[in-house]
């Protein structure tokens, strides 16, 4: 199979536009004829379902959770950038787009990293017609500050909740939707396996979470949305329920996974505190902005912050990057935070800690701006550690946070399945090999709102696809399936509890492929997964019955995909024989320990493809081409 | 510390509950209450009993999956906290804790601690919106919005859904979630041309529902996560009976021709 991105022709700022008018369009008569699924209802599957919908489609949509607004692109705190330029501080779509791409190490598509830049703008107007209650001057204008790593403000805020907001403006216009009777939703249901029929995606199978019955449910065309799959590391930022079932069962059903190991280590965590811990809290990197991160000189100082002078406190970022300072991008911010804590200078009782100090923040502006500022940031750090980041600095440590790698699509967002679409998070596009901060909501909301509505419509005009039959004999088989899968995994009846297996492999991934990887433990990674994956399917405990609301058998699901998507990311990682963005080989870097491209043999994305149970993936590769964006080093010095 | 739990297990919708005790020997105090019940669920699943289900994912407090009642408060004994980010460091050895779903009639109970809370979507959909489709809307600064409003209609946005509110009112009412949205839009410019449409549309599903009617106790208010205030229903109130008494009704139109 030879991957084809359908990278539209003409010169950079005119091929979304192209694009747009080369494509058929669907009668608008006809379009509520056309079925769509979308699945998965955070910021892309709930602005393309309420898109879809306001556009005529008939459409249906699926979430595992009990309402669209839980979805976890709510947890988003930041921001999200858009390229307009109202603080005349020299922002423009070339700049967001040049530092998108520079900022993802140059392992993204220019033609849709342009395109997201360019959709920024009317992303922001959408939102503030809809009610978002943005952050305002007091002129009445909207506000902006600079968020991770950007040298202008461009990023829109509501407060540290933006996310919410801009999830509840999406959930909003799907609700009303479903009001209008062009959606209908469909909560509490897991999608277990994709239907392909004669080579096009035409259906799901669902188990309803409520009564544990299996449904096929098929359509025109089906679109993912089911987010990114940083749980596979058990200890994230991810909701807890976030997971990869959704793509990765249409990945073993013939779409190509792109990048499966661009991880992204959050720098501004909640450090772990204990064997019991179920999930990471993110600080928003907004902190960084007017927090100082720091340790102690000397090793194994473990005096208290306020006791620790001046002269001997190593702000290490502000020293080695002293142009960007704080504000470096995050798998550099990361990775410097780990070097500090493994020279055992780091802090907190694990010693897996920097301090991230608003003392002289607070000096200059006063504790009031920082309230204003951070004030709930403030107030959740205090909740979970019940220390008061006001007096005392805060203490954090990267977590996994994001994943860039996902199903691969083409420039219309379409997968190596004909009529699968896949959108946001779950997909492998425009980041490249780092996310740079308050651009996941952007390309969320692109995708959803902007981008699939349209080309999705081209998709559907064309193949002018036949009636789909849920009796149909493949739709048959992915529903016996997923139901025999069910009962393999309640039968097992072993001694080892699902989340035990599920911590065990986080800390594989976290050790062999998480902030640095090198050749020898990502061979060691794959063996001890395959053996964990064995012992799973011997020795896993999944109590209670398939007929109920059975959380262990939805983690168990969960967990087995883990377990196979877990050896597949380190293959990746093992074959990317470079460093770039967030994919640290320590084989390959700069003298300074900066990660060490490799242009000439990795200018690629990957895109493996599934050749059965038990057999080895073929790595197919898409030369990427950077004609306007010149690949350097990065350097943030 | 030890920790005695008498946690509401229910198997289904039409199921008989009871309350059953357990104990947590070795909680630590920097877990989350969540984390606690990982903990014991862990334990039931070693001796092959069946895990306590409870709602949760974001675990940060925003999602506003989990929840349920703790001695008789909604969320627990911390105001402004979810159970989630409710931490053990607030209890002490020894501590006998009370664990109950929701109790509404809108909020039917699923199993152990999950309750249905489908008909807050209904609410939304009822009319909490505004009604914009995706397209070219005028540029994000065309409409300057003042800085206050914006930021009270951003104190009433924050709602998570969590549905406390309704388990802390002795009628029930959905009244503070409500009218948290009702409050968020009609503060705002974008949400006036559907104002009063709004608020009728909300407050009639609110009682298709079978959630009550408020009675200004204010129970809600103290348990909300998000510190929702009250003043919101107030602002409702007076949406709806404007609404009421002074518009049009929905559906007449203008004069024919």
């Amino acid at each position: 199979m030879n991957l084809d991105s359908r990278i539209p022709s003409g010169p950079i700022e005119k091929k979304w536009d192209n694009c747009r008018f080369d494509m058929k369009l669907v009668n608008p008569a006809n379009k509520r004829k056309y079925t769509v699924i979308v699945v998965g209802t955070g910021l892309a599957g709930g602005s393309a379902a309420a898109t879809l919908g306001e556009l005529g489609y008939n459409v249906l949509c699926f979430s595992h959770q009990d309402s669209p607004r839980r979805a976890h692109s709510i947890a988003a705190q930041g921001g999200i950038n858009a390229a307009k330029n109202y603080q005349n501080d020299g922002d423009s779509i070339y700049r967001l787009f040049y530092d998108t791409v520079k900022g993802g190490d140059f392992r993204a598509r220019e033609a849709n990293v342009y395109r997201l830049a360019q959709i920024s703008v009317n992303i922001i107007d959408q939102c503030v017609a809809q009610g978002v209650p943005f952050a305002r001057e007091y002129g009445g204008m909207l506000a902006n500050r600079s968020f991770g790593g950007a040298q202008v403000s461009r990023t829109f805020y509501a407060r540290g909740q933006t996310g919410q907001q801009l999830l509840l403006g999406a959930y909003q216009a799907l609700e009303r939707q479903i009001h209008a009777g062009s959606v209908k939703m469909f909560p509490r249901r897991e999608m277990l396996d994709l239907i392909v029929i004669d080579g096009v995606a035409r259906g799901i199978v669902t188990r309803d979470m409520v009564t544990g019955r299996f449904e096929a449910t098929v359509a025109d065309a089906v679109v993912l949305g089911t987010g990114g799959y940083g749980n596979i590391f058990y200890l994230s930022t991810n909701a807890r329920n976030s997971n990869a079932t959704a793509i990765w069962r249409a990945y073993k059903r013939g779409a190509a996974f792109g990048n499966p190991c661009f991880t992204q280590i959050h720098p501004t965590c909640i450090p772990v505190s204990g064997e019991y811990q179920s999930k990471l809290t993110l600080m928003s990197e907004s902190l960084r902005n007017d927090g100082r991160i720091w340790v102690p000189l000397k090793k194994g100082d473990t005096r208290p912050s306020s006791q620790i002078p001046e002269a001997e406190r190593d702000y290490f970022l502000e020293r080695r990057y002293p142009s960007f300072g704080n504000l470096v991008p995050r798998d550099v911010a990361s990775r410097n935070a780990k070097m500090v804590c493994d020279e055992g200078r780091g802090v907190g009782p694990s010693g897996f800690g920097v301090y991230l100090d608003f003392a002289d923040s607070i000096s200059r502006l006063g504790a009031e701006t920082i309230r204003e500022r951070y004030g709930n940031l403030f107030e959740m750090y205090d909740l979970i550690t019940g220390e008061d980041p006001y007096t005392t600095p805060m203490r954090i440590y990267p977590a996994v946070h994001y994943t860039m790698g996902g199903l691969w699509v083409d420039y219309r967002l379409q997968s190596t399945i004909p009529g699968l679409f896949v959108i946001g998070e779950a997909n492998f596009s425009d980041h490249g090999a780092n996310r740079l901060g308050a651009s996941a909501l952007m390309q969320g909301l692109a995708d959803g709102y902007f981008v699939l509505p349209y080309t999705i419509g081209d998709y559907l005009a064309q193949s002018k696809p036949a009636k789909a039959d849920a009796n149909h004999a493949a739709a048959r088989e992915a529903l016996d399936g997923a139901g025999a899968l069910t009962r393999k995994l309640l039968g097992v009846k072993g001694k080892r509890s699902v989340d035990s297996f599920h911590k065990e492999l986080g800390k594989y991934m976290w050790e062999y492929c998480g902030m640095a990887r090198n050749e020898k433990g990502l061979e060691h990674a794959q063996g001890k997964i395959a053996a964990l994956r064995e012992e799973f399917w011997r020795n896993v405990n999944v109590t209670g019955e398939g007929e109920e609301i059975n959380q262990a058998l939805e983690r168990a699901g969960r967990v087995a995909d883990y377990l196979e998507l877990g050896e597949l990311m380190c293959l990746d990682a093992y074959q990317r024989r470079e460093s770039c963005g967030g994919h640290f080989r320590e084989e390959w870097q700069t003298p300074e320990g900066e990660a060490q491209r490799d242009d000439e043999r990795f200018s690629h994305a990957a895109a493996w493809l599934y050749q059965g149970a038990g057999k080895t993936p073929e790595r197919l590769v898409e030369p990427l081409a950077f004609e306007y964006v010149h690949p350097s080093q990065r350097s943030y010095k | 510390m030890k920790i005695i739990l008498h946690v509401w297990r229910q198997k289904g919708r039409d199921a008989e509950g009871k309350l059953v005790r357990y104990e947590c020997p070795n909680v630590s105090e920097h877990m989350s209450f969540l984390e606690m019940l990982d903990v014991l669920n862990e334990d039931l699943t070693a001796r092959g009993e069946d895990p306590v289900a409870f709602e949760h994912d974001c675990r940060e407090g925003i999602c506003g999956c989990c929840g349920f009642v703790i001695n008789g408060v909604a969320h627990g004994p911390m105001p402004g906290t979810t159970v989630c980010q409710l931490h053990m460091r607030h209890f002490k050895d020894g501590d006998e804790l009370y664990l109950e779903p929701w109790r509404a009639m809108a909020f039917p109970v699923l199993k152990d601690l999950m309750v249905d809370r489908g008909a807050f979507d209904r609410i939304i959909a009822a009319g909490g919106y505004v009604s914009v489709s995706t397209g070219a809307p005028p540029d994000g600064n065309a409409l300057p919005v003042p800085k206050s409003d914006a930021e009270r209609a951003m104190d009433a946005a924050q709602c998570i859904g969590c549905g406390a509110c309704v388990a802390a009112c002795p009628n029930a009412s959905a009244s503070l979630f409500t009218s948290a949205k009702v409050s968020h839009l009609g503060l705002l410019p974008q949400g006036q041309p559907e104002r009063h449409e709004r608020a009728l549309g909300m407050v009639r599903q609110m009682a298709i529902e079978g959630f009550g009617a408020c009675g200004n106790i204010g129970e809600c208010e103290a348990v909300c996560p998000k510190r929702i205030s009250i003043e919101n229903i107030a602002r409702m109130h007076r949406d709806y009976l404007c609404a009421a008494f002074g518009e049009r009704p929905h559906g007449e139109t203008g004069s024919a021709g």
